[in-house]
């Protein structure tokens, strides 16, 4: 071998290395100086901001999960003219363009003043929704079209509907992606900052109602590493999401390795 | 009459669908609408040329200049490129051609989860610790909160964008290339670079754009190390404030044309996103075409 071609094999492992060296050192520098944080008066302080995420969460998955799906099925089952399908590629691979600030703009003209939802989880939610669409979208679809097509003509040849076949065959084979979707969103609304912060506010109370205004988790690091409140706290904080978030890889992984 | 009745069932349901798949179109175009309906008769009001080519950024004055904000976002997202482009190209041709099988599935397990940490969380990272780390190596104690800090940790944050999609275009090129080029008398390395990498190209562009839209658009992390004086940069260690965190930063109690203007910000930040949208568009019908 070359000494030129050492070199530059040498530069390619560095670079692989340099970005699980980052991975190790942040979740390390963060859980090792967040633990200390994390006693009961702190899960206390968090009661708040918890219930605002879980809440913004299932919200945002029933607005978004049956649109989702239903859009993916009309993608792989029924559309017939490429162009519907290629216009609505388009609009969803822009949708995954727009940064999230964006949403937060739009969502903050049209559901807290237009529609007048106020700062709340609704319009939180509602914001959230849009923005997770084109996730449920893409994977949904993914898993739409490993459905074997012997299956659906199985079922047809048996005399059975287009949407029965969908129910009872089609929907059953993909349950596995729309969990993964499911669980790639909940990931990406636990990790949302901007769009949130814009729509939901950041009253950092347990909200009673859909109309009330609540901070996330993630809004809730942001507030307290911006407005330099507590250190400690933010470090907690942070540890509580890196753990969210390790969960939810962990389980993503699972699922896709059982499929295969 | 219940054959009718199924028949109708389905025709409606089938609506049902096609009507949550124009959806997505339909909420494309709201936003759209709704982002420039609110920014853009104050950009009318102020002058377009002036919006842009404006240096002073006084809301109280509503005196309201952004270049320094576009001229602070394009400087991050290049310096952002020069590191990502190569950490992450060279990463992916590590996944794809060189990695022993077990070490590539861990290396892939981490870039996933390294993208999947929020990206508030890699802010207040950067804040504890590329901040004072700055402070107390280049910038001598002058405060480390400045592009620089922008730059590495939006670096981290782009690196796993670049990687994966990198990696499925290099995948996605014939293994005969890579044979007939072996055979040829060509080394691994020189293969790699001179058949593969160009073979895939496209696919890398594409990770490139996908990667600087997500530059660009990320507010939070930058907010809590970038300074957010508005100012023209003078040096990579000046504060600065990006599009994208002025949107953010002064939404809480803007009012007026005050209000209007951060949306009028919004606005040149969507014409970026959407001139990338467009770049994306040629480079894939480019490929298509070609293969």
């Amino acid at each position: 071998m070359k000494l030129r071609d050492k070199w530059i094999k040498g530069a390619i492992c560095f670079c692989a290395f340099f970005c699980v060296a980052v991975l190790i050192w942040l979740i390390l520098y963060i859980v090792i100086n967040g633990i200390p944080s994390l006693n009961r008066e702190f899960f206390q302080s968090l009661i708040p901001s918890v219930a605002s995420t879980l809440a913004i969460i299932g919200m945002t998955l029933v607005f978004s999960v049956p649109i989702g799906i239903m859009c993916a099925i009309y993608l792989t089952e029924y559309a017939k003219s490429s162009k519907i399908v290629k216009a609505i590629s388009f609009a969803v691979d822009s949708l995954s363009g727009i940064p999230s600030i964006l949403y937060g703009l739009f969502g903050m003209t049209m559901f807290v003043t237009v529609l007048n939802f106020k700062w709340s989880l609704l319009s939180g939610s509602l914001t959230l929704a849009i923005m997770i669409l084109p996730v449920i979208i893409r994977v949904c679809q993914e898993s739409l079209i490993t459905v074997p097509t012997e299956y659906k003509e199985g079922s047809f040849a048996m005399g059975a509907t287009k949407l029965k076949t969908l129910v009872k065959i089609v929907l059953p084979c993909t349950s596995r992606g729309i969990v993964t979707a499911i669980i790639l969103s909940i990931g990406r609304i636990v990790g949302e900052t901007a769009a949130v912060y814009l729509t939901a506010g950041m009253v950092n109370r347990v909200p009673e109602s859909i109309m009330d205004s609540g901070r996330t988790l993630s809004v809730h690091l942001y507030m307290l590493a911006k407005e330099a409140i507590s250190f400690e706290q933010a470090f907690g904080t942070a540890t509580v999401l890196i753990v969210i978030i390790l969960i939810v890889n962990t389980a993503t992984n699972l699922i896709v390795r059982e499929k295969k | 009459m219940k054959r009718k009745l199924t028949k109708l069932f389905e025709f409606s349901i089938e609506k049902l669908f096609l009507l949550s798949a124009v959806f997505c179109i339909l909420a494309l175009g709201t936003i759209l609408i709704f982002v420039f309906y609110k920014g853009a008769p104050v950009i009318g009001k102020i002058g377009f040329l002036e919006f842009i080519t404006g240096t002073i950024w006084q809301p109280q004055a509503e005196i309201f200049g952004i270049l320094p904000m576009i001229v602070s976002s394009v400087y991050i997202t290049l310096g952002t490129m020069v590191l990502a482009i190569p950490i992450g190209v060279l990463t992916a041709v590590y996944l794809s051609y060189l990695a022993p099988k077990k070490l590539a599935v861990f290396l892939r397990r981490s870039i996933d989860i390294l993208a999947s940490i929020p990206s508030v969380v890699y802010g207040f990272f950067g804040l504890m610790t590329i901040v004072p780390m700055i402070d107390k190596y280049l910038a001598k104690g002058t405060g480390g909160n400045g592009m620089l800090a922008a730059i590495l940790i939006l670096t981290i944050m782009v690196l796993p964008t670049i990687i994966s999609v990198s990696e499925t275009s290099l995948r996605s090129v014939s293994n005969s290339y890579r044979e007939a080029s072996l055979a040829l008398g060509a080394t691994e390395i020189t293969t790699i670079f001179k058949v593969m990498v160009p073979a895939a190209k496209s696919g890398i562009f594409s990770s490139v754009i996908l990667g600087v839209g997500r530059v660009l658009g990320e507010a939070m992390a930058v907010i809590l190390v970038s300074g957010n004086a508005v100012q023209m940069p003078s040096s990579i260690l000046s504060r600065v404030r990006t599009l994208s965190a002025n949107c953010a930063l002064e939404m809480g109690y803007a009012e007026g044309m005050h209000n209007e203007a951060l949306y009028a910000t919004g606005v040149i930040l969507f014409g970026f996103i959407i001139l990338l949208n467009i770049l994306m568009y040629i480079v894939k019908t480019r490929s298509e075409r070609k293969g």
